[in-house]
C-alpha cells in the first residue's frame, strides 16, 4: 500500500503543499504517513475570508447538523473515508494511529467510542453547555429560556484549535462548535493527524459544508498564526502554555489537570473497597489524559494504600498493539518518556519520596517492547504535598499518594481539573462543593476519569463561542 | 577561455593585487608576513584558494577599518557597510564601487516588462548602515526611477524576538509594513524590494498586484519552495514577477534562475563570478566540494579589487546545482540557515 499523505484543507479544499512531515512508526521506524504543511503565511491569508466557512455553516438549521452529527458518528465508527488521495477504513484508522502515537488498539477503540459518544449525544452535549436552552436560538439569534427573551451572538467566525498527540478524545473538545455553527480551524499534533482529519472527513460525509474545517498540519510559526488569527482558540499545554495565555479572553488554555482523589476521615477506614477506583483513575486511557488521577489524598493509611495501589500496578505492563488486554501506550517520542523518567528519578532523590511500584517491579521504569518505549505506571508516596513530585502530572500513569489531615486538604492541593471526594461528611462535602479550585467533582466512588456528557468542564465552548446580549422588543 | 579558466585569471589578478606592496591592504600583506608564504606568487588558480585558512568575520569587527584599504585607493573616503549584529560593535566591510557595480549587473538580468525601466521603486527592508538600502536606490536609479524608502532597524527585531517579545515585534513590523502601504497608496511605485516576511506582511494591507507592483524583488531570509509558491501564486496572483536573490554585505548578489513550478519552485542562486564564488562544501571537510544534489554547507569567497575575502563559511547550508543558461557556473540550491533541522537561528522579519 502506497504511504498516505494528509494534505492541507484551506477551509474544505484540499491543498497539496510542497513541503512535507514524514510520520514515522514508533516500532519500526518506517514512514507511516506524510503530512502536508502550511506556511504561515497560507493560513493567515485564508483567515481573512473565514466568514465565508461561517455564512456556510450558518446556512443550515441546527436541527439539520445534529443529524449530520449522529450520522457522522456512524461513519467515523465504520466507514470508508478519504484520506488524501486514498481512502481509510475504520480499522486502518486504527492502525496507523498505533503505529505513529504508540497506542495500543485496545485504547484507541475507547476513545473512538468516546468519539462516536460525542458525535451521537450532541443534542446531551448541547444541552449541557447551553443549560437546557431550546437549540433554536443558535438558529435565530434569539428566542426564550425559562420563560426570560435570550439573544446569543457569536464571538468569532471561527474556533482554533492547537492540538496535542497524546490522546485522540480530546478531539471531543472541538467538535460540539461545528454543530454551533462555528467553523473549525485544526492544527494537529506532529504525530497524531489522524483523528481530526477522519472526523472532519466523517462530518463531510455526512453532509456538513466543508467549507466549516480547516485543518492545516504546519510549524510552530504556523501554531502561532493559528492562535492570533482566530477570535476564539483552544491550545493544550504545560504550564508554560497556562501562563502564556492567561488572562486572555479568546484564549482556554487545556494545561495540567491535576486531578485527584480525596477520601473523608468518614471512609478512610473503608480503604481496600477503593483501590481499583485508584486504580482506573490512574490508569485509563493509559493515563494519558488530564481527567487521570495524579495524586490521591487521605487523611490515614497513605502507606497501605500507595501499597495495594503499588501491587496493581506493577502488574500493568506493556502488551504487543493489537492486544485486546494492553492497557499503557507507548511513547512516540523516546526522547519524552527518557525526560519523564529523568525528572522523575531526579526528584526522587529530594528527600520524602519513595516510588513504592519500584518495589514491584523487577526492572527499570523505561522498558521497550516491539521497538516501543513505555513508562511502567507508578506511585510515588510523599510524605509532604511540598514535595516536587507530590502535585505532578505525566504522560503516563503516574500517581503520589500524601496523607493530610482532612482540615488541611483542600487549602493544601491547589487547583485540580477533577476532584473525586470519596466521603460522606456534609462537612468536608460542603468545603469540597465551595472550592472555587474543582473544575469538575465527582462525589462518591466514582472514578476521575468517568464524564458525563451533559456535564461540561474546563471552560463552557457554548459560552466561549457565544456571548449573551440583553435584548427587549416593543410591543 | 573557459569559465574556469576566466576565473583563474581574476583570482591570479585580485590576490596579486592584494599582496602587492604597491596596491595591497595592510591587513592582508601582514598577514601574508606572518603566513611564510607569498599569495602574489604563488596562488596561480582558484584552487589555490585553498592554501588560505577560512575568513574570520570576527577580523571585520576587531581591524580597524583602514587596515583593510588597499594602498591603491589610499586618501579615498569609502563607505562603511555593517552586517548582522544584534548589540556591541558589529561587524563593517568597507567599500567604493562595489555594490554599484553588482546592482548594474543585476539590473541587466531584470525583465523590463516587469521592472519597467522609468518605474519607482520602493525599499522595504533594512536600513540604516546597511549596503542594502544604498544598492536599492542605485538600482532604481540605474533603471530611470526612485526610490521610496522606510526606516527598518532590523537589530532591534532580533532583540525583540530573543526576548520572546513577540507583540512588540509584531506591532513593529506592522509599523514598517503599513509605512510601506501608505508609500503605495499615494506614489506611483511599479518596482518593490522586501524580504518574504514583509511581502507576506504587506499582502494583509493591501492587493501588492492591484497597487500597482509589477515586480517584486525579494531577499534577506531562507525562502522554502512552498513559501516562494505562495508568494508567487496567491501574494502576487502570478500577476507580478517574483525575483529572489541570495546576498548580504560581504558578498553581494547572487541571482536566481527563472522559477517554474516543474521545478517545484526550488530557488537557485548563482554568484556574480568572478567577482564572488560560492562553494558547496562538506561540513566536516572543507576542502572538498560535494557533488552535484548533494546538501553542505556554503562557503563564499569574494574576490575584488575592493575587498578580499576567502574561503568564508557562511552560516548557510545548500543543494550544489549544476550550472544554468547564462551562469555557466555551479549554483547554490534550497538555501537555508546551517544545521536548520537540528537548530534555531533567529533570522526575525527580514
Amino acid at each position: 500500500m502506497s504511504i498516505p499523505e494528509i494534505p492541507v484543507l484551506r477551509q474544505g479544499r484540499v491543498y497539496e503543499s510542497l513541503q512535507k512531515n514524514e510520520i514515522k512508526s514508533v516500532r519500526t521506524g518506517e514512514t507511516v504517513a506524510v503530512v502536508h504543511q502550511a506556511n504561515a503565511g497560507l493560513l493567515r491569508r485564508d483567515m481573512r475570508r473565514i466568514g465565508e466557512a461561517r455564512r456556510a455553516l450558518r446556512a443550515l438549521p441546527i436541527a439539520r447538523l445534529l443529524a449530520i452529527s449522529a450520522q457522522a458518528g456512524d461513519l467515523f465508527m465504520g466507514g470508508t473515508l478519504p484520506l488524501g488521495a486514498g481512502a481509510q477504513s475504520a480499522d486502518e484508522y486504527m492502525s496507523q494511529l498505533s503505529e505513529t502515537s504508540g497506542l495500543p488498539y485496545a485504547l484507541i477503540r475507547r476513545n473512538m467510542a468516546k468519539i462516536h459518544q460525542v458525535f451521537t449525544e450532541m443534542p446531551t452535549i448541547l444541552k449541557g453547555l447551553t443549560r437546557g436552552m431550546d437549540l433554536g436560538v443558535v438558529d435565530c439569534g434569539s428566542g426564550e429560556q425559562a420563560g426570560v427573551p435570550v439573544s446569543y451572538y457569536a464571538t468569532t467566525d471561527a474556533l482554533g484549535v492547537v492540538l496535542p498527540s497524546n490522546s485522540p478524545g480530546v478531539n471531543s473538545l472541538w467538535m460540539p462548535a461545528v454543530v454551533l455553527k462555528i467553523p473549525v480551524v485544526l492544527k494537529p499534533g506532529r504525530e497524531e493527524p489522524w483523528t481530526p482529519f477522519r472526523i472532519i472527513q466523517a462530518f463531510i460525509a455526512a453532509g456538513c459544508p466543508p467549507e466549516a474545517f480547516s485543518f492545516y498540519g504546519t510549524d510552530h510559526e504556523g501554531s502561532g498564526a493559528v492562535m492570533d488569527t482566530c477570535g476564539r482558540a483552544l491550545i493544550f499545554g504545560d504550564e508554560a502554555t497556562v501562563q502564556r495565555y492567561a488572562g486572555n479572553p479568546g484564549v482556554q488554555v487545556h494545561g495540567p489537570g491535576r486531578s485527584k482523589i480525596l477520601i473523608g476521615k468518614d471512609e478512610i477506614e473503608r480503604w481496600p473497597e477503593f483501590v481499583d477506583l485508584i486504580v482506573a483513575s490512574i490508569v485509563d486511557n493509559g493515563g494519558r489524559s488530564c481527567v487521570n488521577a495524579s495524586a490521591v489524598v487521605v487523611p490515614a493509611h497513605a502507606d497501605e494504600i500507595a501499597d495495594a495501589v503499588a501491587r496493581k500496578l506493577a502488574a500493568i505492563g506493556p502488551r504487543p498493539a493489537a492486544d485486546a488486554t494492553a492497557q499503557i501506550s507507548g511513547f512516540a517520542n523516546p526522547k519524552m518518556a527518557e525526560f519523564i523518567d529523568g525528572a522523575i528519578e531526579k526528584d526522587l532523590a529530594v528527600p520524602g519520596a519513595h516510588d513504592i511500584t519500584a518495589r514491584y517491579r523487577t526492572g527499570p521504569r523505561k522498558v521497550l517492547l516491539d521497538g516501543c518505549t513505555y513508562l511502567l505506571p507508578t506511585v510515588v508516596r510523599c510524605r509532604s504535598f511540598d514535595h516536587p513530585l507530590a502535585n505532578r502530572e505525566f504522560l503516563f500513569p503516574y500517581a503520589s499518594v500524601v496523607e493530610m489531615p482532612q482540615e488541611k486538604i483542600l487549602d493544601t492541593i491547589g487547583p485540580s481539573l477533577v476532584v473525586t471526594a470519596i466521603t460522606h461528611d456534609p462537612g468536608f462535602t460542603d468545603q469540597v462543593v465551595g472550592s472555587p479550585h474543582v473544575e469538575r467533582l465527582n462525589l462518591g466512588s466514582l472514578p476521575t476519569t468517568r464524564v458525563q456528557w451533559d456535564q461540561p468542564h474546563e471552560g463552557n465552548l457554548f459560552e466561549f463561542l457565544y456571548r449573551r446580549r440583553a435584548i427587549q422588543r416593543a410591543a | 577561455m573557459t569559465p574556469q579558466e576566466r576565473l583563474d585569471a581574476h583570482v591570479r589578478e585580485v590576490v596579486s593585487w592584494h599582496f602587492s606592496e604597491e596596491t595591497g591592504s595592510p591587513f592582508w600583506l601582514d598577514w601574508a608576513r606572518g603566513a611564510g608564504w607569498n599569495p602574489a606568487k604563488e596562488v596561480q588558480c582558484f584552487e589555490d584558494l585553498k592554501r588560505f585558512p577560512h575568513f574570520q568575520d570576527e577580523w571585520l569587527r576587531d581591524e580597524p577599518n583602514e587596515r583593510w584599504v588597499p594602498r591603491a585607493y589610499q586618501g579615498r573616503p569609502y563607505y562603511v557597510f555593517e552586517t548582522g549584529g544584534t548589540t556591541g560593535m558589529p561587524k563593517q566591510r568597507i567599500g567604493w564601487n562595489d555594490h554599484f557595480y553588482d546592482y548594474e549587473e543585476f539590473s541587466e538580468t531584470l525583465d523590463d516588462e516587469f521592472f519597467p525601466k522609468g518605474g519607482n521603486w520602493l525599499m522595504l527592508g533594512p536600513t540604516g548602515p546597511r549596503r542594502l538600502r544604498l544598492c536599492i536606490e542605485h538600482l532604481a536609479h540605474v533603471r530611470g526611477g526612485v526610490c521610496y524608502h522606510v526606516d527598518l532597524d532590523p537589530r532591534w527585531v532580533k532583540r525583540l524576538i530573543a526576548d520572546r517579545d513577540g507583540a512588540s515585534a509584531n506591532k513593529y513590523k506592522d509599523h514598517v509594513v503599513e509605512q510601506g502601504a501608505t508609500l503605495l497608496k499615494n506614489r506611483k511605485i511599479s518596482c518593490l524590494f522586501t524580504t518574504p516576511k514583509l511581502l507576506e506582511a504587506l499582502d494583509e494591507k493591501l492587493n501588492v498586484p492591484d497597487a500597482g507592483i509589477k515586480g517584486v524583488f525579494c531577499g534577506g531570509t531562507q525562502m522554502t519552495p512552498q513559501n516562494v509558491r505562495f508568494l508567487v501564486e496567491e501574494v502576487l496572483d502570478n500577476r507580478a514577477q517574483f525575483v529572489p536573490t541570495y546576498g548580504n554585505t560581504l558578498m553581494g548578489l547572487a541571482c536566481s534562475r527563472p522559477l517554474t513550478s516543474a521545478d517545484n519552485w526550488s530557488i537557485t542562486y548563482y554568484a556574480p563570478q568572478p567577482r564572488a564564488v560560492l562553494r558547496v562544501v562538506d561540513p566536516d571537510d572543507t576542502d572538498r566540494t560535494v557533488g552535484h544534489g548533494e546538501w553542505g554547507r556554503v562557503e563564499l569567497s569574494t574576490l575584488t579589487k575592493e575587498f578580499f575575502m576567502p574561503r568564508f563559511l557562511e552560516r548557510d547550508e545548500a543543494v550544489r546545482r549544476e550550472p544554468w543558461g547564462r551562469y555557466e557556473w555551479d549554483g547554490v540550491g534550497e538555501v537555508r540557515p546551517f544545521g536548520a533541522l537540528s537548530t534555531t537561528t533567529i533570522e526575525g522579519v527580514y
